[in-house]
């Protein structure tokens, strides 16, 4: 068993359940939903967003990278006279160091998100649900995981029965 | 007073989409345009005839690959000629892509939900157009990767103090964000399209681009998370580009290049191109797949409105160049504007202003504004007008420089027109191919903009 599923009918619905089901002790719990709901993340206990820290890192990375790329091949290792500028022309160089910055950064944010996401993932068990389909259109799912220490079959999906779903759906793993 | 504000109040509620729709049945709509709805004659033959022009431009860049750019029209002392001339207005249409993906979402115009997703596409295909030309002018295009800094046995390196090197880094960066920024924009949509396939070939295909998407709480905020911050990067690099294309004019000494009033002006040319195109598309697209209740008269009138606002701008550089060729003293400058005016190449100068200047003023008028026909006309107006404004920039000033004895003109020849007829189709025929296999309009963005959205904590 994976866990247990709760089915409902819209993102207010989805969130009070989230919040419920958290004070309620369970840590290890997911909400799904077809589009960005503001605060459920908070809701089920998700506080460290690291992608901006991924960003930062990435975009240092590349200012330093386009910068000194430019600085070693203009001025140590093939220095060119062009219109009696010096080797090291820095102002010259500004331009692609920027490029570089934004190139490092914006690839660090799609694949450092995608990374922290453990995507792409093509199966996971949640897709066994048949509902769950649903998810990427106009339902709305809270799954509480069988590996939280809370976690009983029957006590757990009383509890989800309490918050007045949609329907219950076990997911096998 | 109270009646005059209930009137306003009134104008401002023109809705983004009209009422009724719930989360099913946007997401029905927008899938159903890729999933069932058969493709029609209307769109083969459409098809067809961009897939015959981009056709048309293989032809012709064969024969160039053949010959070598002998066969255009481009000689001493006008070297750039039609592939400059496009590569700018290529790059500049891309650019409203990006406006409305990235500083809309930053500014928190919600209007640009339903146009931000093939505004994207548009930047894409346009950037794609616009790469072909520098590599096809380089004269040895087989040799074009030699503008990238790689190990090479010769042991030399690129010149880096040259604006022709910024720009390959500007463009390959900006062609690289775009797309990440489009596909990751489609990654929730290709999960929909996953859970909605019924053919098992879709099923697989939509499966491996939604990544495994599965909507999760974590994910969505990372999601956005990296969404803005990817938004907050698109925003200067947007500008940075063409700022960037315009130095490769306002770094060189020649008259009517030589100039600090290039990089603003060419943005703000970029954005009034690109919202031309934008309009250009989705007014067809709009009618033919019956979304006007997604993309409604109050996305037609606010992007009039940036047309308006940004042909001011462009307005007030031309008329700042005129003034600086007479202010400055500079009888080189002051022959250019008089060239302008007078010379050789009066007729594309004054048919300039005409399409950016005059013709575009209409768009004070509400009852134009909200025309879609009358904006379609004057959307392609523009479209030629900031066509004729790189053909100027380039080949005016290149034509009559400081010597006599090196004047000369410019005479485009048949291989110059099927190049740049040839991009037109292939930016149309990947349009045709785009709306039929990806969802144009961001479906997960739209069920944010629905009342039931909301949420309390």
């Amino acid at each position: 068993m994976y866990g247990i599923m709760a089915e409902f009918d819209s993102a207010q619905a989805l969130i009070d359940a989230a919040k419920r089901t958290h004070e309620a002790g369970y840590n290890k719990i997911d909400a799904y939903s077809p589009f960005p709901i503001e605060g459920l993340a908070e809701e089920i206990g998700f506080h460290r967003d690291e992608v901006p820290l991924v960003v930062l890192i990435g975009g240092i990375v590349g200012g330093l990278t386009g910068y000194l790329m430019q600085y070693w091949m203009s001025a140590v290792d093939y220095p060119l006279n062009i219109g009696g500028k010096p080797p090291h022309s820095w102002p010259a160089f500004i331009v692609i160091t920027f490029e570089m910055t934004i190139l490092f950064a914006g690839i660090s944010a799609v694949f450092g998100m995608l990374a922290l996401n453990g995507l792409p993932m093509p199966y996971h068990p949640v897709f066994n649900v048949p509902r769950f389909s649903s998810a990427s259109k106009d339902r709305f799912f809270l799954i509480v995981f069988s590996s939280d220490p809370k976690y009983d079959a029957a006590g757990t999906r009383s509890f989800l029965q309490g918050l007045e779903p949609r329907s219950i759906s076990e997911v096998p793993s | 007073m109270d009646e005059q504000y209930k009137m306003t109040a009134n104008a401002q509620e023109t809705p983004v989409i009209e009422p009724g729709y719930t989360f099913g049945t946007v997401t029905e709509k927008i899938s159903a345009i890729v999933l069932t709805r058969p493709a029609s004659n209307g769109w083969f033959v459409g098809f067809g005839i961009a897939f015959l022009m981009t056709m048309m431009m293989l032809y012709a860049i064969g024969y160039l690959f053949l010959k070598g750019v002998g066969i255009w029209g481009v000689t001493i002392p006008i070297g750039w000629g039609f592939a400059i001339i496009n590569f700018v207005w290529w790059i500049g249409i891309g650019h409203a892509g990006t406006l409305i993906s990235a500083i809309l979402l930053l500014l928190r115009q919600s209007w640009r939900n339903s146009i931000n997703r093939f505004a994207e596409a548009m930047t894409l295909f346009a950037v794609a157009c616009a790469g072909i030309f520098p590599g096809i002018h380089v004269g040895r295009p087989w040799l074009a990767y030699w503008l990238f800094p790689y190990p090479s046995t010769m042991g030399v390196w690129p010149q880096f103090r040259s604006p022709l090197m910024w720009d390959v880094f500007a463009v390959s960066t900006y062609a690289t964000i775009s797309a990440l920024f489009w596909f990751i924009g489609l990654v929730p949509d290709m999960a929909t399209l996953r859970d909605r396939a019924t053919h098992p070939a879709a099923r697989i295909i939509y499966g491996m681009l939604s990544l495994g998407w599965r909507g999760s709480a974590r994910h969505w905020h990372r999601y956005e998370t990296a969404y803005l911050l990817l938004a907050g990067l698109a925003t200067p690099l947007v500008l940075s580009v063409h700022t960037v294309v315009s130095f490769d004019f306002a770094v060189g000494i020649v008259p009517g290049w030589h100039t600090t009033i290039f990089p603003p002006y060419f943005v703000a040319g970029a954005i009034y191109s690109g919202f031309a195109m934008v309009l250009m598309l989705a007014i067809p697209i709009r009618k033919i797949y019956n979304l006007e209740d997604f993309i409604t008269e109050l996305h037609l009138q606010n992007a009039a409105k940036v047309m308006l606002a940004t042909g001011l701008i462009v307005a007030y550089g031309y008329g700042i160049e005129a003034f600086m060729g007479w202010y400055s003293g500079d009888r080189y400058d002051a022959f250019t504007l008089w060239n302008r005016l007078h010379g050789p190449y009066a007729i594309p100068y004054w048919s300039l202003l005409v399409c950016n200047i005059f013709i575009p003023q209409v768009l004070w008028v509400r009852k134009l504004r909200s025309n879609p026909v009358a904006l379609f006309f004057v959307s392609l107006v523009i479209l030629v007008g900031m066509w004729l404004e790189r053909f100027i920039i380039v080949v005016v000033s290149l034509s009559r420089d400081f010597l006599t004895s090196s004047w000369g003109m410019y005479y485009p020849t048949r291989w110059d027109w099927m190049t740049y007829v040839g991009t037109i189709g292939m930016f149309l025929a990947a349009i045709f191919l785009f709306v039929r296999l990806l969802p144009m309009i961001s479906i997960f963005e739209m069920r944010t903009l629905l009342p039931e959205a909301e949420v309390k904590e």
